[in-house]
């Protein structure tokens, strides 16, 4: 790649993650006065906080490289679905909250490792945004894994409804560790992570909390994808009137 | 043979760096009025002391302040970059910029044993030792040992929250990271 490819590249990269972010960090507000109770309550929008701040790095580092007057707001609020770039994971109804816990240790078990490969990245400003993030995905984990064999290993019901998040969310899995043109050729330049190299440490990591918390590994027989195409489920589209009504209604309003 | 008593407490790299740029800073009165600007949520440390405060350097007429956000997320970053503008204008300083910078990474290690000791003093267990030397959570009322985390996030970002065994005082945690 020339030097404006690459910076081109890495612009379309950085909206890519903050994507990812953001549409997460919308799911998760989304339990705001929902939760089951009032610790989780704080747990669940103290970590959206942390994907929303993560969203804002990387939506202002794309803004800057953009240099055309794009500031972070544009990319939240003005752009609609096909524009979106996120993995497709990450925009998936709350549903239950089991539903909601399978996502995030998903998430979290693939985040922190991701971060820690991103801290090599060869872009600094990259490498920073990772340095943030790593430390909260650690602690992230930490807790989405606990309730993974407290749901699981808990009361029929739970376990069920454990089960069932897991199997709904698994055929959404195989898109994090698939990489198209533009992230092999930032792979190459030592920009972005390989997230192929990922997936037998993550499988590794996710099969044994399973087991431990007695639920099934799925089959693994159907996947879907193309969020980093801008290919999404309907549910985008809703998650999105509701993250921009405000900009649409009231265009440039500031607090 | 070192001894425990006499070994130097060994401080981050990047913290060494940061009080650096303050002790061989040509403009030490802007760093000393930025003292009096405080974390908006605990009040009783100033952003110096949380370890948000960088750098400051004076271009000409224009004020540029250095500062990293403790959590990605943070909702008092905003609030904190305000207070610097208003402390400084105050002053007589008309054009203020506050940057912010990702590297290195904020940590609590940063956060002097004195400002562990104003946040125990204000209910908040530290992320270290502070001056006690001891390093497990403790209760910032009673001093006792015996305490359970309740949840692992608390009303801020930085914190959890906890429960002391021994006199049932629920109590935040400032988290190490």
């Amino acid at each position: 790649m020339n030097a404006a490819n690459t910076h081109e590249a890495v612009l379309h990269y950085a909206v890519r993650l903050g994507d990812d972010s953001l549409v997460l960090g919308h799911r998760l507000s989304e339990w705001c006065s929902n939760a089951p109770f009032l610790e989780e309550d704080l747990a669940l929008t103290n970590v959206a906080l942390d994907y929303i701040g993560r969203a804002r790095m990387f939506y202002s580092y794309a803004a800057e490289l953009s240099g055309d007057g794009r500031s972070e707001d544009s990319f939240a609020y003005l752009r609609d679905c096909r524009e979106f770039s996120n993995l497709l994971l990450h925009e998936l109804p709350r549903g239950d909250f089991a539903f909601t816990m399978a996502r995030q240790y998903l998430v979290d078990q693939y985040a922190l490792a991701f971060m820690e490969a991103l801290l090599e990245s060869a872009d600094p400003q990259l490498a920073g945004i990772a340095a943030k993030a790593v430390k909260e995905s650690r602690y992230h984990l930490r807790r989405s894994r606990d309730w993974m064999l407290r749901l699981g290993d808990g009361t029929a019901e739970s376990h069920r409804r454990l089960q069932v998040a897991v199997d709904e969310l698994w055929g959404y899995t195989h898109e994090l560790f698939e990489l198209d043109d533009l992230e092999q050729a930032l792979v190459a330049a030592g920009i972005a992570v390989d997230s192929a190299a990922l997936r037998p440490a993550w499988d590794a990591a996710v099969r044994a909390t399973l087991d431990e918390a007695t639920i099934v590994v799925p089959a693994g027989d159907w996947s879907v994808r193309g969020g980093r195409q801008g290919i999404h489920t309907e549910s985008l589209g809703h998650l999105l009137s509701e993250l921009q009504f405000m900009q649409r209604a009231y265009p440039g309003l500031e607090w | 043979m070192v001894t425990v008593d006499n070994r130097i407490p060994a401080l981050p790299a990047e913290e060494y760096e940061r009080r650096q740029r303050r002790a061989v800073s040509t403009v030490p009165a802007l760093w000393d009025l930025l003292d009096e600007v405080k974390d908006p949520e605990i009040p009783v440390i100033s952003l110096w002391e949380l370890g948000v405060l960088q750098d400051i350097e004076q271009r000409g007429e224009v004020v540029v302040v250095t500062i990293t956000p403790t959590y990605s997320g943070c909702p008092a970053m905003t609030v904190m970059a305000e207070d610097i503008v208003v402390a400084l204008q105050a002053a007589g300083y008309k054009q203020v910029v506050v940057d912010t910078r990702l590297s290195p990474a904020w940590s609590t290690a940063w956060m002097a044993a004195a400002a562990q000791d104003k946040l125990r003093a204000w209910g908040i267990a530290p992320p270290g030792c502070g001056s006690t030397g001891v390093a497990a959570v403790c209760c910032p009322r009673c001093g006792s040992p015996d305490v359970r985390e309740l949840s692992e996030f608390g009303s801020t970002a930085c914190k959890a929250l906890y429960q002391c065994n021994s006199c049932a005082e629920p109590f935040d945690h400032f988290k190490p990271i």
